[in-house]
This record gives C-alpha cells, sequence and structure tokens, in this order.
C-alpha cells in the first residue's frame, strides 16, 4: 500500500511537469511579466533541480502539505477541506441509494433468474450505465426540480444555512448518482448471487428444510458477500468521477466543482492536490473493503 | 492452424449474431457508424450554417430535430459531432489496446518487471477516470487529439491488467515452454503463442473501453474541458443545450438519446462478444 502511495505521489508530480513549456508561465496566463513568472518559480521551487523538487514534494506531501493554491492564495489543504462537505455527503448518500436499490435487487434477480422480472431488471440497468449522469442530472433537474418544484433546482444554500438545509440540496442529486451506480452493483450482486446459488451447500439447506428466505439470505448472501463488498470498493471511483459531473449539473460547491474550476483556471497545485486526495482515500478504501473481507468470510487469513 | 483461427472467429462471430439483443445491437450500432460517416453527404444543412431569424425553432418542417440558439440544423450537427465521439472512441480503444498488450506482456512474462508495473498500475487506477482525464487534458490542451492520449493513458491500465493476468496462465503452459526450449526467440513466443491465446479478453475489453471514452468524453465535453468548443460533440451539444433547457428542451435530449444509445448498443455488443468467448460466464449473466 505505501508503495501504491508513492506511485500515486509520483504520478502526480509528474502529470503536472507534462505540460509543454514553463509551468510558471502557464499558471501565470499569457499576460504575465518575465519577473512574476520568476517571482512564481521560485515560490513554487520550479528553479531547482527535478530531482531536488521531487523530493521536496515527496516530503510535504507525507506530512500533509499539498502546496499552495495559485488562485485562493491559501494552502491546497485549506482549499479542499472547506469543499469537501458536500462532496463526501454526495458520495455517501449515493452510494446507501445505490445499495439499498441495487441489493435486494440484485438479489431477488438472481434468486428469479430467467424470470421476467430478472430479464427487466438487466435491461433497465443496463441502460442506466448507458446513459451519461449529467445527462439524467439534467433531465431530473428540469423535470422535478423545476418543473414540479420536489427539490431545490441548484446550490448548496447561503453561509448561514444549517447543515440539514445543506443535505436537502444534496437528495436530487444523490439520487440521480446513486441510480446511475446501482447498475454496476446491481450486475455484480446478481452475478455472485447466481455463482452461489448453485452451490451444494444451497441444495444441502434446502433438502433440510429450510425456509427460502434463510437459505438465500444466509447461506447465499453470506458467500456472496465478498464479490459485492470489492465492488463497493470500486465504485469508490466510479462515484468520484460522477461526482465530478454532478456538481457541476446542480452547481454544488463541492471538490468536484473546485478541481473543474481549477482546470479553467491553471491552478495545477489544487488538481494535483485533488488528485492526491482522492486517490489516497481509494486506496484506503480498497484497504478497508479487504479488511471487511474478514468479518464476512471466516475462511480468509491475512 | 491458421484454419482453424478463422473458423474459431466464424464461429463467434456467429454466437454473437445468435443472441438477438447483440444481432440488433450491433446492426443499430452499424448504422450509426454509417449514418455519421456518410454526413456530409445526408446532413440537411452545414452545421455550422447559423440561421439567427430562426434561432431555438422546435422540431418541425424547417428543421427536422429544430434549431439551436444560433438557428443552426440540430439533425446536421448531431450527425456531425457523432463523427468526433465515435472516433474519439475508437481512438482511445485502439490506442489504450496498443499500448496496454505492450504493458502487460511485459509485466506477465518478465517476472522481474512485474512488481513494478502492477504497483504502477494499481496507483493508475486509483485515479478516478474523470479527473484524471480532465487534468491531463488541462496540461495537455484541449484538443481531439489530446482527448484521445488523455483517455488512452486513463484507460491502459485496464487493458494492461487483464493482459498480465492472462500472460501469467499462459506462460506456464508446457507449449510455452516447448517453444522456449526449441530456441524461439522471446518476441515470436510472446505474439506468436502468449498474444494470440489471450486475444478474445482483449477484445472483450476493448470493446468496454470504446464505451468508456465515449461516455468520459462527453463527460469532459460538458465541463467544457474536453474538444475545443467550435467542434460539435455530442457532450458539447448537451452542454451549449443546457442554457435553453426550459424553452428547448430538444436541445440536450437528442444528443443524450444519441450517447445513450450508441453506448447501449455497443455495451451489448460487448456483452455478447464476452459470452461467446467465454461460456461459463454466459451461463452466469
Amino acid at each position: 500500500m505505501g508503495m501504491v502511495v508513492l506511485i500515486v505521489l509520483t504520478i502526480a508530480f509528474f502529470i503536472v511537469r507534462l505540460a509543454p513549456g514553463d509551468p510558471a508561465a502557464l499558471m501565470l496566463g499569457p499576460d504575465a511579466t518575465p519577473e512574476q513568472a520568476q517571482e512564481l518559480r521560485s515560490r513554487l521551487g520550479l528553479d531547482q533541480p527535478i530531482i531536488i523538487q521531487y523530493a521536496s514534494f515527496i516530503v510535504s506531501a507525507v506530512k500533509g502539505d499539498l502546496g499552495q493554491s495559485i488562485f485562493f492564495n491559501q494552502p491546497v489543504t485549506q482549499v479542499l477541506k472547506s469543499r469537501a462537505e458536500p462532496t463526501v455527503f454526495l458520495s455517501l448518500f449515493s452510494l446507501i441509494i445505490a445499495l439499498v436499490v441495487a441489493v435486494p435487487i440484485g438479489i431477488y434477480a438472481a434468486y428469479r433468474r430467467g424470470s421476467f422480472f430478472d430479464q427487466s431488471v438487466i435491461s433497465i440497468a443496463m441502460l442506466a450505465a448507458s446513459v451519461p449522469s449529467f445527462w439524467t442530472g439534467l433531465m431530473a433537474q428540469r423535470w422535478l426540480a423545476t418543473e414540479y418544484g420536489w427539490f431545490p433546482a441548484s446550490g448548496y444554500g447561503g453561509p448561514d444555512t444549517v447543515f440539514i438545509d445543506r443535505m436537502v440540496y444534496l437528495v436530487l442529486p444523490a439520487l440521480v448518482l446513486g441510480v446511475v451506480n446501482s447498475a454496476l452493483i446491481l450486475r455484480f450482486t446478481r452475478a455472485s448471487m447466481l455463482d452461489v446459488l448453485s452451490e451444494d451447500y444451497i441444495r444441502t439447506a434446502r433438502s433440510k428444510g429450510m425456509r427460502e428466505p434463510r437459505v438465500v439470505l444466509r447461506h447465499g448472501l453470506r458467500n456472496a458477500g465478498i464479490p459485492i463488498i470489492t465492488v463497493i470498493g470500486l465504485t469508490f471511483a466510479l462515484l468520484v468521477s460522477g461526482a465530478v459531473v454532478t456538481e457541476r449539473v446542480f452547481n454544488i460547491p463541492g471538490m468536484g466543482n473546485l478541481v473543474v474550476n481549477a482546470v479553467l483556471r491553471r491552478d495545477y497545485p489544487v488538481i494535483q492536490g485533488t488528485l492526491i486526495v482522492v486517490a489516497v482515500t481509494y486506496v484506503i478504501i480498497n484497504l478497508v473493503t479487504d479488511l471487511l473481507y474478514l468479518l464476512v468470510d471466516k475462511r480468509v487469513q491475512y | 492452424m491458421e484454419g482453424q483461427g478463422l473458423y474459431a472467429e466464424r464461429k463467434v462471430f456467429s454466437l454473437v449474431l445468435e443472441r438477438r439483443s447483440s444481432a440488433l445491437a450491433l446492426l443499430f450500432f452499424v448504422l450509426v457508424l454509417i449514418l455519421v460517416f456518410l454526413a456530409p453527404i445526408i446532413a440537411p444543412t452545414d452545421p455550422y450554417l447559423m440561421s439567427v431569424r430562426q434561432r431555438l425553432t422546435p422540431p418541425g418542417d424547417s428543421f427536422f430535430l429544430g434549431s439551436d440558439a444560433f438557428g443552426r440544423d440540430v439533425l446536421s450537427r448531431l450527425l456531425y459531432a457523432g463523427r468526433v465521439s465515435l472516433m474519439i472512441g475508437a481512438g482511445v480503444a485502439l490506442s489504450s489496446s496498443i499500448l496496454g498488450v505492450l504493458i502487460g506482456l511485459m509485466a506477465g512474462f518478465f517476472r522481474n518487471l512485474d512488481g513494478l508495473i502492477s504497483r504502477i498500475i494499481d496507483a493508475m487506477m486509483a485515479f478516478p477516470d474523470i479527473l484524471l482525464a480532465i487534468s491531463l487534458v488541462a496540461i495537455l490542451g484541449g484538443s481531439m487529439i489530446n482527448v484521445i492520449i488523455a483517455l488512452s493513458i486513463v484507460y491502459t491500465p485496464r487493458i494492461a491488467r487483464i493482459v498480465r493476468a492472462s500472460t501469467l496462465v499462459i506462460r506456464e503452459l508446457p507449449y510455452v515452454e516447448a517453444a522456449c526450449s526449441l530456441g524461439s526467440s522471446t518476441v515470436y513466443v510472446l505474439t506468436r503463442h502468449v498474444l494470440l491465446n489471450i486475444l478474445s479478453p482483449i477484445i472483450v475489453q476493448a470493446t468496454f473501453i470504446f464505451v468508456y471514452a465515449m461516455l468520459a468524453e462527453a463527460g469532459l465535453s460538458f465541463l467544457g474541458v474536453g474538444v475545443d468548443p467550435s467542434t460539435p460533440t455530442w457532450g458539447i451539444m448537451i452542454n451549449e443545450g443546457r442554457q435553453y433547457i426550459d424553452q428547448a428542451p430538444y436541445l440536450i435530449l437528442f444528443p443524450g438519446l444519441a450517447i445513450s444509445f450508441s453506448v447501449l448498443s455497443l455495451q451489448l455488443v460487448g456483452d455478447g462478444l464476452r459470452d461467446a468467448l467465454d461460456p461459463r460466464i454466459a451461463r452466469q449473466m
């Protein structure tokens, strides 16, 4: 894991240096004077040999210092922290919605394999995976928020909006993102349940006269759990990508909106910082899912 | 050997066509391909032709799918935009497959390279695709070729991972050992014995990468960090139509449907291919 994090940092370091030309000049735009560029170069340490830059970048990143935002003139970590709340809750709510929708339907579809229900579910999941999430978002915003007024159409409240009211702004975006992401979880749940339901011990459980819900949930789901947990870990990347776009649709001031604006403003330290924070979170989440295996499956030992 | 390979391919092809959904999807996708590549011939007007007096005309006689805020014909733009979107999808699928095969074969075949390459693949896959892609496009600059490069970098690890895993299995098979002990060169063994035997999972994955790349391109264009906005793509059309969503919802309806149905048909083709190539999965899905 440490190695992967080191490589993540290395990739984030070199991505910014892929830019053709002088990064300082690019960040400042065409109107900057050579003196300003020189000043920024020395502030960012760009006038040092690359190996020194790399070493000091890694050392400060490990200490939790991701540099200074050019646009906000604040530490990147502070900028990210101030934008984290909506993104974290948006991802969390959509994950919960996706699980609540996908896992029971996936189990039931596997149980009634080949039935009309099963086939419709697969087709709908496939369709949901094909529609761009921002398009679904725009449509939901247009009809459910603007037309019927069931949800706030966009934004995240003002500075003195209380927490619970801020969360109300996330309901529609989370629904959109959750439904889009449930497709993958559903297909995985169904496939791993199908695998398990054909095992001998399921037949044994049935022949003992055990009731069907207990067979499916206790003997089936317990054993199908590992692939389902894996896919939850993997969905994180999908959720973040979805959140970037969804925040843009609903104009939510989260990390996704921040990074898109950073791209448009060429605020490289913010881009770099976001990449690092998200990728390291992904690595940690996948470590946690690996540990969850231990709880679900006693056969797995580390 | 050659004859067998051909037979196997034909069998796979007929298996794909046997599934009604895959056959219909393939037909639909080919139709889309024909339509967008014949765009200069079949488009009713020039996609850039503005006519301010006819702006935001709803679908009807003068404009079959309506006109946008500059009075440009939506149908013509849809056809031309499709060319860009599909070219990006195909370009990304092709280049990430080539790169991924090279990297995956090296990782799978040379034990001393495997550790490092695998960790790099893990690290690359920790970056969500849209996030890595917008960062790369921000740094490389927004043009069609840079979007293809950025998305290829994003999706190469997926191919490389599959190629590595399959190579690890094939490497241990007796015929590879036999070929090596007969003095075949490494390159010959890798291409003739390893690569040819893992082509099918690569093709399946490449189909899905085509899909992801089309969706990602639409996402990038929507965020305003994709292809140069003067070139229409389906994502850019949706982004432009956003402001007029109340007066002219068809401006985002049609490009959205175009993306969704192209992606859906390609996914169905990919599923059909996967099932035909791997009967074990076919039973489950």
